[in-house]
């Protein structure tokens, strides 16, 4: 009762306008964390975050994101809250973010709440109103499901402290990949505000790290780590850039996740900006899969981007752009190879190159073998050898013919695909 | 021709097969007695669970693999697939014939169908913990029907406890008419016999939703309308991670539909 005289449909246009606000944030995972419900409170963080809706452009819906205000002093360009722009402006109560994670959570609508937040009166004064809903979440509500907060740069390191004791994962965005860029387009950033508190948060989770080591029951800080977003097609920066940063953020701030955001032209008014016809979506998505080539594959940065590859290749994918400009490292003999060569074979995953390692040891394997193992053998082919394997590989073929090819198949499908949805359209009535 | 007909049950299926095997009788077929057809032709088996005879039989599956691998086929059984019941006998023939642990030999049959079928039914257990939408009764009991492909709700409950520790819940399997009942304290088996909840839509009538039931769905459905980026609209993907069958307990994408018919 008492809720529905809090929450009138003043909240529901607030809500409206703080997620549309906030939903230019890519990052939405809820995984990573491992937070046990302690004596019958709400919620829990489990290790692999789970998605609990999907939007109609494809995105998993797993936090809530919000933005505690959309009210912002400063005016950076790639940004719909920037100051300049006359838009519809809001500001949440503490108690109205706090009371809908929760209502929203014991529906499971959600895992958790991603708060971020546009910079009021100064960075201090809005983290700590960032800190204290997360701190009302947990002490008060005794909430244990997932909390991830954006934290401000230029704001004290006693509140990125307290932020990281309440918050299973904290992020500071960079945004922009190189630094003459970024000071362009958001005058009032540069990097060493934003990698200094990514600094304070690294060196305090290794802190916690060895202090959990020694004391079982110590507090834990942002155990999910700390993430970043990269806005990709705002500025000329390079993919060979833009994947060195991210590289560099892994392995030096420790970064859990680095993502990419294809730019969408929200300010198309600013001549700064370039202007795009769509958001480069494409191009987003090749550089995820570098990432994860970097993370899961043990590729190595330079070895997907370099001076004579500075952009990645929008037709194919990164791995199979890797193998066709190496043609002599395959083809790989899957009954022999070492796991870490089975991986780079496009058309084998890291689920079937483990699955390929197990299953070999009782007998050899065959392309039957490999088929029900789940690998993809159109792909596969051209790199592999196997027991009874025969057909022509990347060798006799060349790379570029096997590029054809491939491309041409690709082709193929997807216009049966369109014949296909032509023709149930006439069927199906 | 021999047929062995079980109680339905997961422990009769087991007792069935662990008779088969002693017996060294090779059955043709393995039926639920609630779907067996009678078959003049063939040699007929009516076995009913025992749990000595189950526990000697999974003990010694255990021992040749590992918990983990029993599981699978208690996962598999879930899949209530026509031929899941011979699947399963040959799977646990293979293990007890084999020297050595089979689990892992991705390329024999038998494997490759017990892992299919439990990777199914892990797909389906991983919806109902994303798709199931509570709805808050007047008696402060939050309610959700699920409509599962396989029998799966049995596999959710540690998880809906574990998270949701501090309030009293319902998950109602609509196809399979029987659910689970969280009371605070444990869970326990429930069928519903009155009309409070419609068994079509899964929805709780109004008269028993709480007051402020309608005004979360309502946010809900705000938000989720509100974070979509329409430049980059993709109903593909959409489509195929939000299947249709799912959507008529999704408040986000059922919201008229519920105001109007509960
Ligand atoms: S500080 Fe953040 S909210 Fe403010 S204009 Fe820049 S990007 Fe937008």
């Amino acid at each position: 009762m008492q809720i529905v005289g809090v929450m009138k449909s003043e909240t529901i246009n607030k809500l409206k306008i703080s997620a549309n606000a906030a939903k230019y944030d890519v990052s939405c995972a809820s995984s990573g964390s491992n937070r046990a419900n302690k004596g019958k409170g709400i919620g829990n963080a489990s290790p692999w975050g789970i998605c609990h809706s999907f939007t109609e452009d494809g995105r998993c819906v797993s936090l809530m994101k919000l933005m505690l205000t959309n009210y912002c002093i400063y005016d950076c360009a790639y940004c719909a809250n920037r100051k300049s722009n006359d838009i519809q402006r809001t500001t949440f109560a503490v108690k109205e973010v706090v009371d809908l994670t929760i209502e929203f959570y014991r529906r499971n609508y959600i895992e958790g709440l991603f708060l971020s937040s546009g910079v009021i009166n100064n960075p201090d004064y809005t983290m700590e109103r960032m800190v204290r809903v997360a701190r009302d979440l947990r002490v008060n509500h005794n909430y244990n499901g997932y909390i991830h907060l954006k934290s401000i740069p230029g704001a004290s390191d006693d509140l990125q402290q307290k932020a990281g004791l309440y918050a299973d994962r904290l992020s500071v965005n960079i945004e922009i990949a190189s630094e003459p860029n970024l000071k362009m387009l958001a005058p009032d950033k540069n990097f060493s505000s934003i990698l200094e508190p990514m600094d304070t948060i690294k060196t305090k989770i290794i802190e916690n790290k060895e202090e959990r080591r020694k004391f079982k029951h110590a507090k834990s800080f942002s155990p999910s780590g700390q993430s970043t977003q990269l806005i990709v097609g705002a500025t000329p920066d390079t993919d060979q850039s833009i994947l060195t940063l991210a590289g560099s953020l892994y392995r030096n701030k420790y970064l859990k996740r680095v993502y990419y955001s294809g730019f969408i032209p929200v300010n198309s008014y600013d001549k700064r900006l370039p202007t795009l016809t769509e958001p480069p979506l494409k191009r987003e998505n090749r550089l995820y899969q570098t990432d994860w080539l970097f993370r899961f594959y043990n590729y190595r940065i330079d070895e997907i981007v370099n001076e004579d590859h500075p952009n990645l290749d929008l037709e194919i994918d990164p791995k199979l752009s890797y193998a066709l400009r190496n043609p002599w490292l395959y083809p790989i003999d899957i009954n022999k190879a070492s796991y870490e060569l089975i991986l780079r074979v496009p058309g084998i995953g890291v689920l079937s190159a483990k699955k390929i390692v197990l299953a070999r040891r009782y007998g050899k394997l065959g392309l039957i073998n490999l088929k029900k193992i789940g690998v993809v053998l159109k792909r596969a082919k051209y790199f592999i050898t196997c027991n009874e394997l025969k057909s022509p590989t990347i060798n006799e073929l060349l790379p570029q013919n096997v590029r054809q090819i491939i491309l041409s198949e690709k082709q193929a499908k997807r216009k049966l695909k369109t014949n296909n949805t032509q023709l149930s359209l006439f069927t199906t009535t | 021709m021999n047929i062995l007909i079980y109680d339905n049950t997961f422990e009769g299926l087991l007792t069935a097969v662990h008779d088969a095997l002693d017996l060294n009788l090779i059955p043709s077929k393995i039926l639920r007695r609630n779907s067996f057809q009678d078959d003049l032709f063939a040699t007929k088996y009516e076995i009913d669970a025992d749990l000595d005879k189950f526990e000697s039989l999974w003990d010694e599956l255990k021992k040749k693999t590992n918990e983990k691998n029993c599981q699978r086929i208690f996962k598999a059984f879930l899949s209530e697939s026509i031929d899941v019941e011979m699947i399963i006998y040959d799977y646990i023939k293979l293990i007890l014939e084999s020297d050595y642990n089979i689990e892992t030999n991705f390329s024999d049959d038998s494997v490759v169908k017990i892992n299919n079928l439990q990777k199914k039914v892990g797909r389906e257990t991983q919806r109902v913990l994303m798709f199931v939408r509570f709805q808050k009764t007047v008696d402060d009991i939050y309610y959700a029907s699920f409509d599962p492909k396989y029998n799966v709700i049995p596999l959710t409950l540690n998880h809906f406890r574990n998270r949701f520790a501090d309030q009293k819940w319902v998950i109602f399997d609509t196809r399979r008419k029987y659910g689970y009942y969280y009371d605070l304290e444990s869970v326990q088996q429930i069928t519903i016999g009155n009309k409070k909840v419609s068994m079509e839509s899964g929805k709780v009538n109004s008269e028993s939703l709480h007051v402020s039931e309608k005004l979360f769905q309502k946010l809900w459905k705000g938000y989720y309308d509100a974070i979509n980026i329409s430049e980059r609209k993709n109903i593909k993907v959409h489509m195929q991670f939000l299947p249709k069958r799912f959507w008529k307990f999704l408040p986000e994408k059922d919201f008229k539909n519920s105001l109007t018919k509960a």
